[in-house]
C-alpha cells in the first residue's frame, strides 16, 4: 500500500494540517484586535474566580488537609495549566457529537487532512490563552513561594509533570469524543473527567476520600496530572503510600492513555464510517 | 495494489474512470418497538450496485430520497465504507486510502457548505490552496476562472455564513476545483436555488467539463439538471439500479408521460379521439390529456385545437418521481410500497 | 402592562404551552440527561469532600454546620441544570437565532419574544428539576449526613424560591443573548457571564463565607437570587416573614431584570427594523 511506507509522514503531513487550519483561525480572530482582547482579559478573569475561590478560602484558614496556601497554588496552577493547554489546543474535539449530528463531519471526511486533526483545530479558540495565562500565574507565583530546593532534577520533574499532564487531559478530551461517536449528547460525561478533575486536582489528595484517590490512581490516571509530581516535590508522602517510583510515571501514563485514546477514537471514526449514523 | 494491476482495466489511467462491482451498504438501525423495546433492523440502503464511469464523463444519478444517492456518493469518496462489492475510483479503494484520494477529487454537498462557515470565501480558498498543496499559478488560474464565470468577485470577502443559498453553492463548486479534481461529486447541487442561479451552476459544470475533462457525477431531483447536462443517466431505487443509458431511454423504457393541461372555453366532457392522448383529469373547463414522453406534443396539440375550443395550454415535463415509480412497478414483480416522502 | 403583553400574546394558555413544549423537549434529551446527572453527582462529591476539609478546619463558617455545608454543595449541584448557571441550556437556541437572523421572524410572531423564551424557560426548568436535580441530591444524602428540612412548609418555599430563582437567571441570560444584537462574540459573552454566575451565586463557595464586606454587597446582587437565596430557605436560614423578604428579595430583581430585558429588546428591534434583519 502507498501509505505504508512510512508512519512519520501522516503524523508531520497532520502537524502541518493542524497549523494551517489554526494559523487560519489566528488570523481571522485578530482581525477584530479589541474584541479578541476582551474576551481573552474575560477569560482568564473568569478562570481566575476559581482561584479567588481558594484564596477566600484562605482567608479563613491557614491550611487545606495539611497542606497552605502556595501549595495548593501549586496543585492549582499546575493542573490549570495543563488543562489550559489541552483545552487551547484540541478542546474543540469536544464538538464532535454536535458534527456527527448537523452531518458536518462527512465534510472533513472529503478532505486530505486527518479527521482528528481537523475536528481540534477548527474554530480555534485563541481566546483561550487567557485562561491559560492566568494560570500559568498562578504556576510561576506557587514555584517561587514554595519551599523546594530547586535542582535539575527538581526543575525537570515539574516541567515534565505541566506537560504529561496536558497530555492526559487531552487523551481524556479525545476518549470523551470518541464516546460521542456513539452517543452524541453524551458531550457533558468528559467534562466530569477534564473539568471535574481540574476541581479535583486543585486541592491536596487528603481532602478527599481514600477510594476517590485510589479512582484516580488507578482507573481514570488523574493523580498523575500534578498529585503525584507534585507531592514529590514538595516532599510528601502520598496517601496511598506508593513506591517513590511511581511518582515519575507521568509521562509513561500520559504516552499510555494517549494511545489508549487513539486506539478509541479509530474505532470510534470507523464505527461511524461502516454505520453513518 | 498489484490485484487492479492485474485486472488492468481500473487502473485510473485508462477510459474506465470510477468502477463498482456488487455494492452494498447495510444499515443496522434500532427502531422502536413500543414503549421502551427496540428491535434492530436491516436496511440494505444500497443493494448490490454495478457500474463504470469513463474518465470524462458527465453522469446523472437519481432517484427518490431514500433510495441510496446519497450513500453510494458517500462510499465513492470514502466516507463511508461498503458492507461488501468492490469500489475503485482512479484505481484507488476509496475506503481504504480516503486522504489520498481526496486530493483528487473534489465533492459539493448541495445541503451543507465544505467552506469554513465563519471565515470569509478567499481565507476558505487560500486554505484549501495549502491543504491541497495546490501550486500557485494552478491556484490562481483555477480562481480566476471561478471567479469570472460563477460571478463570485463581489463575493469574496463575505463571511460563508452571510451568503446566500445561490452565491453558498457556487462558492462551495469553486472550492471543490481549485485542487484541478479528476472527479466532481455533487450531491443535489442546485436544490433550492433559483432559477438564475440554477442556469448559472449547469452552465459551469458543462464548461468544466468540455474544457477540462472533469469527471463528473452529480445526484439531483431536477430532470432539467440531467436534461441539460448528462447524456447518460443512472437511476437507483431501493438500493439498487434500476437504468443506466441514455435519457431519452429513459422515458421510453418507464413508458412515462408528458401532459398536456389545456383550458377550454368553457366545460366540456373529456376530450375524446386525439391519437396517441387519452384524458386523464377533468376540472371545470381544464383538461388534463396524457402522451408518451418519447412522442412530439406537436400533432396532439394540433388534433385538440381543431376540435375543441381552446383558450390556453401548456405541456408538463413527466415528472421523475412518476418515472421512476412507473419503470419499479413494471420491473419489480412484487411491488413493495414506495417510501414514505 | 403585563395585561396588555398577554393580550397581544394571545394569552395564557399560549405560554402555557410554550412551556408545556420546553418542558417536553427536554424530556427527550434523555442521554444529555444521564451525562449531566453524573456530572453533577461527580462534581458534588468533589466540592463535598474539599468542604469537609474546609469546615474540619473552621466550623460554623459563615453560620453554617458541616452538614448544612454539605446540604449546600447538594442544593448547588441539583439546582446548577434548573437555574442554568452553565452554558448549554435554555437561551442558546434564542442566541442562535439572533445571529443567524432567524429573529427577524419571532419578532412578526403574534407573540410577546420575552414571555414567550421565559415560558420555554420555565418548563425546560421544571424538566431538568425532576430529571437532574432528584438523582445528585439522593446520591448526596446517602453519601454524605445532610441537614434537609422535614417540614413540608420549608419544601413549599423552597420551592416558589426556585421559581423565582429561575426568571432572575432568565432575566440575566435574555440579556446575554440580546448581546448578540450587537456583538460578534456573544458566545463569548455567555461563557463568560456564566463564570461569573458560578462564583456570585455561590456555587464556587456559600457567599456567607466571603470575607465580611465584600460578602454583604455580593449578597445584594442578582446572582445571589440563583443559589444563595434558595439554598438558605431549605437551610432554615430566615425565619418566618424573613422568608417573605428573601422571596421578595428574588421577586424584585426578576421584575428590575425583566424590565430592562424589555428596554434592551426594543431597542433591539428598532435595530431590526431598521435594517432590515
Amino acid at each position: 500500500m502507498a501509505e505504508s511506507f512510512g508512519r512519520a509522514a501522516p503524523v508531520r503531513h497532520g502537524i502541518r494540517a493542524y497549523l494551517l487550519i489554526v494559523a487560519m483561525w489566528v488570523r481571522s480572530t485578530l482581525t477584530y484586535r479589541a474584541s479578541f482582547a476582551i474576551m481573552a482579559v474575560g477569560n482568564a478573569a473568569g478562570s481566575g474566580l476559581e482561584f479567588v475561590t481558594i484564596l477566600l478560602m484562605f482567608s479563613h484558614i491557614d491550611e487545606l488537609g495539611g497542606f497552605g496556601l502556595p501549595e495548593v497554588a501549586l496543585l492549582y496552577g499546575s493542573s490549570a495549566t495543563a488543562l489550559g493547554l489541552a483545552d487551547l489546543l484540541l478542546g474543540n474535539v469536544e464538538r464532535l457529537g454536535a458534527r456527527v449530528r448537523d452531518g458536518t463531519l462527512d465534510v472533513l471526511l472529503v478532505r486530505p487532512a486527518p479527521v482528528y486533526v481537523q475536528v481540534a483545530a477548527d474554530r480555534f479558540a485563541l481566546r483561550r490563552i487567557g485562561r491559560l495565562l492566568q494560570a500559568v500565574v498562578v504556576l510561576g507565583w506557587a514555584l517561587a513561594r514554595v519551599p523546594v530546593d530547586w535542582t535539575p532534577g527538581r526543575v525537570v520533574l515539574a516541567a515534565a509533570m505541566v506537560v504529561s499532564g496536558a497530555a492526559i487531559y487531552g487523551a481524556l478530551f479525545t476518549l470523551g469524543a470518541a464516546f460521542q461517536f456513539w452517543a452524541q449528547d453524551a458531550a457533558q460525561v468528559q467534562n466530569s473527567f477534564t473539568y471535574g478533575g481540574n476541581a479535583m486536582l486543585q486541592y491536596p489528595p487528603t481532602v478527599f476520600a481514600k477510594d476517590l484517590v485510589r479512582g484516580v490512581t488507578y482507573i481514570i490516571p488523574l493523580a498523575f496530572v500534578n498529585w503525584l509530581p507534585a507531592l514529590r516535590l514538595l516532599g510528601r508522602e502520598d496517601p496511598l503510600g506508593l513506591p517513590s517510583w511511581v511518582d515519575f510515571l507521568g509521562p509513561v501514563v500520559a504516552a499510555v492513555v494517549c494511545g489508549g485514546a487513539a486506539l478509541a477514537w479509530r474505532a470510534g471514526l470507523r464505527g461511524y464510517r461502516s454505520t453513518g449514523s | 495494489m498489484t490485484a487492479d494491476q492485474v485486472d488492468g482495466q481500473v487502473d485510473g489511467n485508462g477510459p474506465e474512470f470510477i468502477a463498482l462491482e456488487g455494492v452494498e451498504k447495510v444499515f443496522r438501525v434500532r427502531r422502536k418497538a413500543g414503549r421502551l423495546r427496540r428491535v434492530k433492523q436491516e436496511v440494505r440502503a444500497v443493494d448490490g450496485i454495478g457500474f463504470r464511469i469513463g474518465r470524462g464523463e458527465m453522469v446523472g444519478y437519481i432517484g427518490p430520497n431514500g433510495a441510496g444517492k446519497s450513500t453510494t456518493i458517500k462510499m465513492l469518496t470514502g466516507i463511508l465504507v461498503p458492507s461488501g462489492g468492490r469500489i475503485r475510483v482512479a484505481g484507488i479503494d476509496p475506503s481504504k486510502e480516503r486522504t489520498r484520494l481526496a486530493r483528487r477529487m473534489g465533492v459539493v454537498f448541495g445541503q451543507r457548505t465544505t467552506l469554513w462557515w465563519d471565515l470569509p470565501l478567499k481565507d476558505s480558498y487560500e486554505l484549501v490552496r495549502r491543504m491541497y498543496r495546490v501550486p500557485h499559478d494552478t491556484y490562481r488560474k483555477n480562481l480566476d476562472r471561478c471567479v469570472e464565470l460563477l460571478d463570485l468577485g463581489p463575493l469574496l470577502d463575505a463571511p460563508v455564513r452571510q451568503l446566500s443559498l445561490g452565491q453558498r453553492m457556487r462558492g462551495d463548486i469553486a472550492a471543490a476545483l481549485l485542487h484541478d479534481p479528476e472527479v466532481l461529486y455533487l450531491d443535489e447541487p442546485t436544490i433550492g436555488l433559483d432559477v438564475i442561479s440554477k442556469a448559472r451552476v449547469r452552465e459551469f459544470l458543462r464548461e468544466v467539463n468540455a474544457t477540462l475533462g472533469t469527471t463528473v457525477l452529480l445526484t439531483t431531483h431536477d430532470l432539467t439538471d440531467i436534461e441539460q447536462l448528462c447524456r447518460r443517466v443512472m437511476v437507483i431505487d431501493h438500493g439498487r439500479l434500476m437504468y443506466d443509458g441514455a435519457l431519452d431511454g429513459l422515458h421510453g423504457i418507464g413508458g412515462s408521460e408528458r401532459t398536456l393541461v389545456v383550458d377550454l372555453e368553457r366545460e366540456l366532457p373529456p376530450i375524446e379521439g386525439v391519437p396517441g392522448a387519452r384524458t386523464v383529469k377533468v376540472e371545470g373547463p381544464r383538461q388534463w390529456l396524457a402522451f408518451p414522453a418519447t412522442q412530439s406534443a406537436a400533432p396532439v396539440v394540433a388534433a385538440v385545437a381543431e376540435r375543441w375550443p381552446l383558450v390556453d395550454l401548456s405541456v408538463r415535463e413527466p415528472d421523475i418521481e412518476d418515472v421512476i415509480a412507473r419503470m419499479y412497478t413494471r420491473s419489480a414483480p412484487k411491488p413493495r410500497t414506495p417510501e414514505a416522502r | 402592562m403585563g395585561g396588555a403583553i398577554l393580550q397581544r400574546g394571545g394569552g395564557l394558555a399560549l405560554y402555557a404551552a410554550v412551556a408545556r413544549g420546553g418542558f417536553r423537549r427536554y424530556v427527550t434529551y434523555r442521554t444529555a440527561t444521564a451525562a449531566g446527572v453524573f456530572t453533577n453527582t461527580v462534581f458534588g462529591f468533589i466540592i463535598a469532600f474539599t468542604y469537609q476539609a474546609l469546615w474540619d478546619e473552621r466550623p460554623q463558617l459563615g453560620g453554617y454546620d458541616q452538614a448544612q455545608a454539605l446540604t449546600f454543595v447538594w442544593v448547588g449541584q441539583a439546582l446548577l441544570a434548573t437555574v442554568s448557571l452553565v452554558v448549554g441550556g435554555g437561551l442558546d437556541e434564542l442566541q442562535e437565532r439572533i445571529r443567524n437572523g432567524d429573529i427577524a421572524v419571532d419578532l412578526y410572531r403574534p407573540a410577546d419574544l420575552q414571555l414567550w423564551w421565559l415560558a420555554a424557560d420555565l418548563g425546560r426548568a421544571a424538566c431538568q428539576l425532576l430529571g437532574r436535580g432528584v438523582l445528585p441530591m439522593a446520591v448526596g444524602a446517602l453519601a454524605f449526613d445532610l441537614a434537609l428540612p422535614a417540614a413540608p412548609g420549608l419544601w413549599a418555599a423552597f420551592l416558589v424560591s426556585v421559581v423565582l430563582a429561575v426568571t432572575v437567571s432568565f432575566g440575566l441570560r435574555y440579556l446575554v443573548a440580546l448581546t448578540a444584537f450587537w456583538l460578534l462574540d456573544s458566545a463569548g459573552v455567555a461563557v463568560l457571564s456564566g463564570l461569573a454566575a458560578m462564583f456570585f451565586s455561590g456555587m464556587l463557595l456559600p457567599l456567607r463565607a466571603f470575607p465580611d464586606g465584600f460578602g454583604e454587597v455580593v449578597r445584594m446582587l442578582p446572582w445571589a437570587s440563583v443559589l444563595q437565596v434558595p439554598a438558605d430557605v431549605l437551610l432554615g436560614r430566615y425565619q418566618g416573614a424573613a422568608v417573605l423578604g428573601a422571596l421578595g428579595f428574588q421577586a424584585g430583581w426578576a421584575a428590575v431584570l425583566l424590565a430592562v430585558g424589555r428596554l434592551v429588546q426594543s431597542a433591539a428591534t428598532r435595530k431590526v427594523v431598521v435594517q432590515g434583519g
